[in-house]
């Protein structure tokens, strides 16, 4: 095998390894002490004079025309100092925009933040308030009088694609890849990858599973509930100071939203307790900025309570996926379809792009098609969660792996070996993968000690799955100042969610030859670096990193170039090895030569990176789960997560993100769901009825690292944080398989959904039951 | 001369061919090559001058940042294929071309 691994927390070697000195050690994070010691600044900490507090009027209906809002009791009410409504906005035109979040319609991005004529979920913003304190912003926001229309709701992919179903966006056509349709439709797009001959596929095959899943609207569940605070001064000059996964996505999004150019608004970015890709569409962040210019350029804060973030903030989509794959009679996958059906709440935009990529990826298939439609519902519009939409697909297709495997009386790992996608192999949508290591994740897993070890016990079962993710390189600006005694200032505007300031440091260390405790990293604001891309699809310690690097090799070229001029040699002549610079009989230690190569001028970097070879990530996972009989209650027993990590930068912070994954995956597939009444109103709107795991519901969670470096990266970089998400809820179904003999074919699966499967399969002809003894 | 595979719900317009070679230094020029053959392909490909909100192109496995400038070797493979961001994703988004 190509790659390394190391099994479990804490058994990489202390001082790096393959030749590194900074690389793969496990230094302290630059924002640690702030933390832990309560000093840090988060958006709601945000304090300054006059501030006042503002207030959002959220839509109790989830579909229903707005006929008109009175605002005059809330302006009358002592102590308010500004009303504002979707008539405050600029008119936003039905047009395509890219704002390096992606691609977005500005009406729809518009209409979200305060609901113009239709207001089409529960929670959907309608009016804000600014108060001198929160209590009279609420009291008055309560005294806003909205006429609504109430329409039926549409909730789910059938009741959207359902012949009568009511409409949502009037100018709304569906779009297959530039065919557009002539009707309205809850249809916002379709798309298809396909390649060889599926008929023929399935004609030959020995053996074909086909099976139809359905999985529910999750939410990302970062602790930080969104907030923003912002300054319109009376210069026309803005500052947003906010919990924000990109700074420069919130600034191209409020100065699309208020028309207003970009040299006019500053984004500062706070530290953010977690974001998972939900930090990234503004929401409070316009209304904020409205509400401070109506309020007499005042600075305004507005915090979202969790009730407000669970029902109007983007959550990731619930699904319907269809998988059918036959196999010939050794295991080759002979063929495979999959249809993909993804709610994408009020705005088009679900993920299911990116889930049909993740759908077969782990696979080699010559005859394959992956069907992709994008639906709207009176849902919340639909955000970026951990590998978007990547769960959902590979709860099923790994359902149906499981399935086949059984079925041919084979081991799953090994058919996962037998059918593993490997480098020239295509992914599902044509392009060719470089080298990669899912083979190797599956290697990792199947030779682990957890997989080869026993499980005994009645209903207790052992399962594995796989998944992809696709990763990102985006656009990345750093810059670096050299300070005199040796220290270097690096200035970056990725958003530290996971420890990057630390493994974008070490990068730039390793790059320059020094002490990690010689980078002092600090993420800064919009007007200080270029752009920069949010620190989403894994991104951050590849590109921002990659940004780090180049920085270091500038610093010393450049520190050379003047040392060589100093002793008055050939500027190829000075060497810089173990931190000492040379040449002839001249040496200078690093910290001595950072500041006599600055008598005469400061010396500083910047960095400018927009990589687009990006190595994807894959992981294999096994768990081991007991159920309770009784209440359909699931135990996590065990689990062992293999992950091709490219190379770890900093192996506890790559750690963190596989285990943090795995948890967040645990939570999907056993407990987490938006549960809705018949009239669309969201009733768990609540972290206790809204059930996310906590640490009294996880074991410790076994990682190895698979490091198969990326190639086009000078250390070998692969995101880390996404594709661990992924098998969790498939591995979990299977392992419950093995303990019950029930195959689950919804998520979550809680104890009501597993007990009523367990009910009805008990109501069918008598079968082994896998647990049973 | 290059590969480009043709998107299925574009094969229609290509009589069915998954993969058609053209000619060209460029994505734009490949392009402009399938459309003299197959009327109707550039106009599902680009809009207002650049490739469609919420695709992408990649050559020879790499997603391009230029886009429609992107330049395209002899023996190179073109797909056009749904965009991923790290934010929003599917067929809604769009990388910056």
């Amino acid at each position: 095998m190509a790659g390394t691994k190391q099994n479990g927390t804490g058994k990489l070697a202390a001082n790096g390894q393959n030749g590194y000195k900074v690389i793969g050690t496990r230094p302290v994070r630059p924002d640690g002490v702030d933390k832990v010691t309560g000093r840090a600044v988060y958006a709601a900490d945000v304090q300054m004079t006059g501030l006042l507090h503002g207030f959002v009027l959220r839509s109790p209906h989830a579909h229903a025309n707005i006929r008109s809002i009175d605002t005059s009791k809330a302006e009358a009410l002592p102590g308010v100092r500004a009303v504002v409504t979707a008539a405050d906005l600029p008119v936003a035109e039905d047009k395509i925009e890219d704002l390096g979040e992606g691609a977005i319609n500005l009406k729809y991005l518009s209409d979200n933040i305060l609901a113009h004529e239709k207001a089409l979920y529960h929670g959907h913003a309608v009016a804000a308030v600014a108060a001198v304190n929160p209590h009279i912003a609420q009291e008055a926001a309560e005294l806003i009088e909205v006429d609504y229309e109430p329409l039926p709701p549409v909730m789910t992919v059938d009741d959207a694609l359902a012949d009568d179903a009511p409409i949502l966006l009037d100018t709304l056509r569906t779009d297959s890849m530039g065919e557009i349709g002539t009707e309205k439709s809850n249809l916002a797009s379709f798309f298809r990858h396909q390649r060889g001959d599926l008929d023929a596929g399935f004609a030959d095959a020995h053996l074909v599973v086909d099976r139809t899943y359905r999985t529910e609207t999750v939410h990302q569940g970062y602790i930080e509930p969104h907030a923003a605070t912002a300054l319109y001064s009376a210069d026309g000059q803005i500052i947003i100071w906010t919990s924000t996964q990109g700074s420069f996505a919130v600034r191209g999004q409020v100065c699309e939203i208020l028309q207003i150019p970009v040299s006019r608004l500053k984004v500062v970015p706070t530290e953010i307790g977690g974001g998972f890709g939900g930090k990234i569409n503004v929401y409070v962040e316009p209304v904020a900025v409205l509400l401070s210019r109506k309020a007499g350029h005042e600075p305004v804060k507005v915090v979202m309570s969790r009730a407000d973030v669970l029902a109007a903030t983007g959550p990731t989509s619930g699904s319907n996926v269809r998988v059918k794959i036959g196999v010939d009679a050794n295991g080759k996958i002979s063929a495979a379809l999959a249809e993909l059906y993804y709610e994408a709440g009020a705005y088009p935009g679900s993920p299911v792009g990116a889930a049909a990529n993740v759908s077969l990826a782990p696979y080699a298939i010559d005859n394959l098609q992956v069907d992709g439609y994008d639906i709207v519902v009176n849902r919340p519009r639909s955000a970026a969660y951990r590998a978007p939409g990547g769960t959902n697909v590979a709860f099923a297709v790994e359902s149906v792996v499981d399935e086949l495997a059984e079925k041919l009386g084979m081991d799953p790992a090994e058919f996962r070996v037998l059918n593993g996608a490997k480098e020239n192999d295509r992914r599902p949508d044509g392009l060719q993968y470089a080298r990669i290591g899912q083979i190797e994740t599956v290697e990792a897993i199947r030779d682990s000690e957890h997989y080869q070890s026993s499980l005994e016990g009645k209903y207790r079962g052992r399962g594995i799955a796989s998944g992809y993710w696709n990763n990102w390189g985006g656009q990345s600006s750093a810059t670096a100042v050299l300070n005199p005694d040796g220290t270097v200032n690096l200035n970056e505007a990725s958003t530290d969610i996971g420890g990057t300031r630390a493994s974008i440091a070490m990068q730039l260390a390793e790059a320059m030859d020094i002490e990690y405790e010689q980078v002092k990293a600090r993420v800064v604001d919009t007007d200080t670096v270029s752009y920069n891309d949010v620190t989403g699809g894994s991104r951050t310690t590849f590109a921002t990193g990659l940004a780090a690097y180049n920085l270091g090799q500038q610093l010393v070229k450049e520190m050379k170039d003047r040392l060589a001029d100093q002793w008055d040699v050939g500027a190829g002549d000075v060497s810089y090895e173990d931190g000492v610079f040379s040449a002839g009989g001249e040496s200078l230690p690093f910290v001595e030569a950072a500041g006599l190569v600055q008598r005469e001028e400061p010396l500083m970097a910047s960095s400018t990176v927009h990589p687009q070879d990006f190595g994807p990530g894959f992981s294999t996972q096994c768990v081991d789960v007991e159920v309770d009989p009784e209440t359909g209650k699931i135990t996590i027993l065990r689990y062992t997560i293999a992950q091709d990590v490219g190379k770890a930068i900093h192996p506890s912070y790559v750690e963190g993100q596989m285990q943090g994954g795995v948890a967040q995956g645990i939570g999907w597939a056993i407990n987490e769901e938006y549960i809705y009444d018949d009239e669309g109103h969201l009733l768990n709107a609540s972290l206790l009825d809204y059930r996310m795991p906590t640490a009294l519901d996880l074991p410790m969670i076994e990682t190895i690292l698979v490091e198969v470096p990326h190639p086009a990266h000078p250390y070998g970089v692969r995101g880390v944080g996404e594709v661990n998400i992924v098998p969790p809820a498939g591995a979990i179904a299977n392992a419950v398989y093995n303990a019950t003999g029930v195959r689950m074919d919804k998520l979550p699966i809680s104890p009501a959904n597993l007990l009523e499967a367990m009910w009805a399969r008990e109501a069918e002809p008598a079968e082994l039951v896998p647990g049973d003894d | 001369m290059a590969k480009v595979w043709i998107p299925p719900l574009m094969r229609s317009l290509t009589d069915g061919q998954q993969i058609v070679e053209a000619e060209g230094e460029s994505v734009r020029e490949l392009v402009a090559a399938l459309e003299e053959r197959f009327p109707g392909v550039a106009e599902r490909i680009i809009d207002e001058g650049r490739i469609r909100p919420g695709w992408t192109v990649a050559v020879d496995g790499a997603v391009q940042n230029r886009g429609l400038r992107a330049a395209v070797g002899p023996d190179s493979e073109v797909h056009f294929v749904p965009a991923m961001t790290g934010g929003r994703t599917g067929g809604r988004s769009a990388l910056p071309q």
